[in-house]
């Protein structure tokens, strides 16, 4: 079997004096934060789409440029505290600022999918945001299960394994919103398999899952301490 | 990206949490709770379905190695977790099963005690480490949430999952086969070494990746002395207490492996001393403190025989 990549701190790949390391680290932590950020943006900061693209964009960009994340100190806390911190600090010296300076410059990113994310805000009813930390800190939570899913997909697909992926599909990620709760039967029917191969796919595709979002985790915190309170209350607040 | 709506995230984050159980109970063991999700794998509380008792089971990443198992059936100490029972489990995890310890860490114990007691636990703490170092084996990941306190004051050191033996001491990677370190505590080093550990508590040429030897855990104990001074990880407050212990908290946390404790029983050595009321060697006295130090150690005698010096100068002095 083919062994998904490794997964490294990426807390520790954006600090390097290395710029390839340094460079992979951003885009890491982009593929997890970017979407947080960019509807904590809009939320808290009632910025315009357009303002709030080139905002996320920028910060980003500037982040590496300027270093921002070597201030970072796993003791004092955890990285998206830490992270949502400089975005505000961001968000606010931007706002002071009389004219904008040219994006992004020096760093390029890959095409972020804007669009997307303002459909899903326009999902939610953003104005009943109360506590935009914990709206930031739900999105995040939101991004990193959508990566760990992704991770999945392209995991099961690489072995063969779409059948076993479908059931997972339908049935934790379509099941929990559907309109009539699913059953394994239901499953099974479509998927043209038993109910017990419905059960065996998932119980794997869960374990794969978890490891995936673990691992996910893992790469974007600071050290042991922060992961293993992330992952307590990524975990374990899940069942509240 | 895949897009999830609210229902789906709660149901991912139960998924997440009780994906592991079945498989982890399909063996003698029952998992009954979580109690831990460290760097190399989760520990679970669990019943020992054959002999009636609650453990703590280990269960490890998928592509980490049992490192640790092999480390604590080596180390037949009072103050290291004995090991009970090691295996796979069906999906080929490797897991191992040990005493559960029913205290609470040394963070939490600490915290209302009074210095010379902290000072006396710390001791106790070097002494498995010391035992460990006899064996060529280096903890690495020293901090006061891996010293546990049981219920009857015993001391012990745990989470030996990050340890090294004499035959990789030579750098910083713990899976020989180059698998993930699966570390939460793990990144690379200047070196490209793998580096395991916690950073706070971490000795520089460990985070480096470089060779790393007992002076490594000397650092550790370190950082455990500096919390034990202060209520926080190194560096998050000043270093407070009396100068010597400041000065021996230094002299084990200092930069350089070369200008540290040569070995753990000489840290001890230096607290000891302190709690003695002797000088310590990471600190020249000055006068004024030797006086102060000689006093309180033979305050019955200098009492005594200033009494008896008075005593002749009265008498001395009424003579007819």
């Amino acid at each position: 079997m083919e062994a998904p990549p490794t997964r490294h701190s990426v807390v520790a790949a954006v600090r390097s004096e290395n710029a390839e390391i340094r460079r992979g680290g951003l885009d890491a932590l982009v593929a997890v934060y970017w979407k947080p950020a960019y509807k904590y943006l809009r939320v808290k900061w009632r910025l315009s789409e357009d303002d709030a693209k080139d905002a996320t964009q920028e910060f980003f960009a500037r982040a590496i440029e300027k270093s921002f994340f070597d201030a970072f100190n796993p003791a004092k806390g955890r990285f998206r505290t830490f992270l949502r911190v400089c975005l505000d600090h961001f968000a606010a010296n931007e706002r002071k600022a009389a004219s904008r300076l040219k994006r992004g410059g020096g760093v390029t990113m890959d095409p972020l999918d804007f669009e997307t994310a303002e459909g899903e805000l326009r999902q939610h009813d953003v104005a009943v945001a109360a506590d935009v930390e914990e709206y930031f800190h739900r999105e995040w939570v939101r991004s990193l299960l959508a990566l760990a899913v992704d991770d999945l997909r392209d995991e099961y697909a690489r072995l063969g394994k779409t059948l076993q992926f479908r059931a997972f599909e339908r049935y934790d990620l379509d099941g929990p919103a559907a309109a009539t709760p699913l059953t394994y039967g239901d499953v099974a029917r479509e998927l043209g398999v038993s109910a017990t191969d419905v059960t065996n796919y998932l119980a794997a595709a869960r374990r794969v899952f978890r490891q995936r979002l673990l691992d996910r985790l893992r790469s974007i915190c600071g050290d042991g301490y922060e992961f293993e309170a992330e992952a307590r209350q990524l975990l374990r607040d899940g069942r509240r | 990206m895949t897009w999830l709506p609210d229902a789906t995230l709660d149901r991912l984050r139960e998924v997440a949490e009780t994906a592991d159980w079945p498989v982890v109970s399909s063996g003698r063991y029952d998992a009954i709770a979580v109690v831990g999700r460290g760097g190399m794998g989760t520990v679970y509380r669990a019943r020992d379905r054959e002999l009636q008792r609650d453990v703590a089971m280990k269960v490890l990443s998928a592509s980490t190695t049992a490192v640790e198992a092999v480390i604590l059936a080596r180390l037949e100490h009072p103050g290291i977790v004995p090991i009970h029972d090691a295996g796979f489990l069906e999906d080929g995890r490797v897991f191992y099963v040990m005493k559960l310890v029913q205290g609470r860490p040394l963070d939490e114990h600490a915290a209302e005690r009074p210095l010379a007691e902290r000072l006396r636990l710390f001791t106790r703490i070097c002494e498995p480490l010391a035992f460990a170092h006899v064996q060529s084996i280096v903890h690495r990941d020293l901090k006061p949430d891996n010293v546990m306190i049981g219920p009857f004051g015993e001391v012990l050191v745990m989470d030996w999952g990050v340890a090294a033996t004499g035959g990789d001491l030579g750098v910083g990677i713990r899976d020989s086969e180059g698998g993930d370190s699966e570390g939460g505590d793990s990144e690379h080093g200047n070196s490209g070494a793998i580096v395991v550990g916690t950073r706070a508590y971490m000795a520089p040429e460990q985070a480096r990746g470089e060779a790393v030897d007992q002076r490594a855990d000397v650092h550790g104990l370190g950082g455990i002395l500096y919390f034990l001074l202060t209520g926080a990880p190194p560096e998050v407050r000043p270093l407070r207490g009396p100068r010597a212990l400041q000065a021996i908290c230094r002299k084990a946390r200092a930069p350089l492996a070369v200008d540290r404790y040569g070995s753990v029983q000489a840290l001890a050595a230096d607290v000891e001393c302190f709690l003695a009321g002797e000088p310590v060697s990471a600190s020249p006295e000055r006068a004024l403190e030797r006086l102060a130090r000689f006093t309180r150690k033979h305050r019955s005698a200098i009492v005594m025989i200033a009494a008896y010096l008075v005593l002749r100068v009265l008498i001395a002095w009424l003579a007819p």
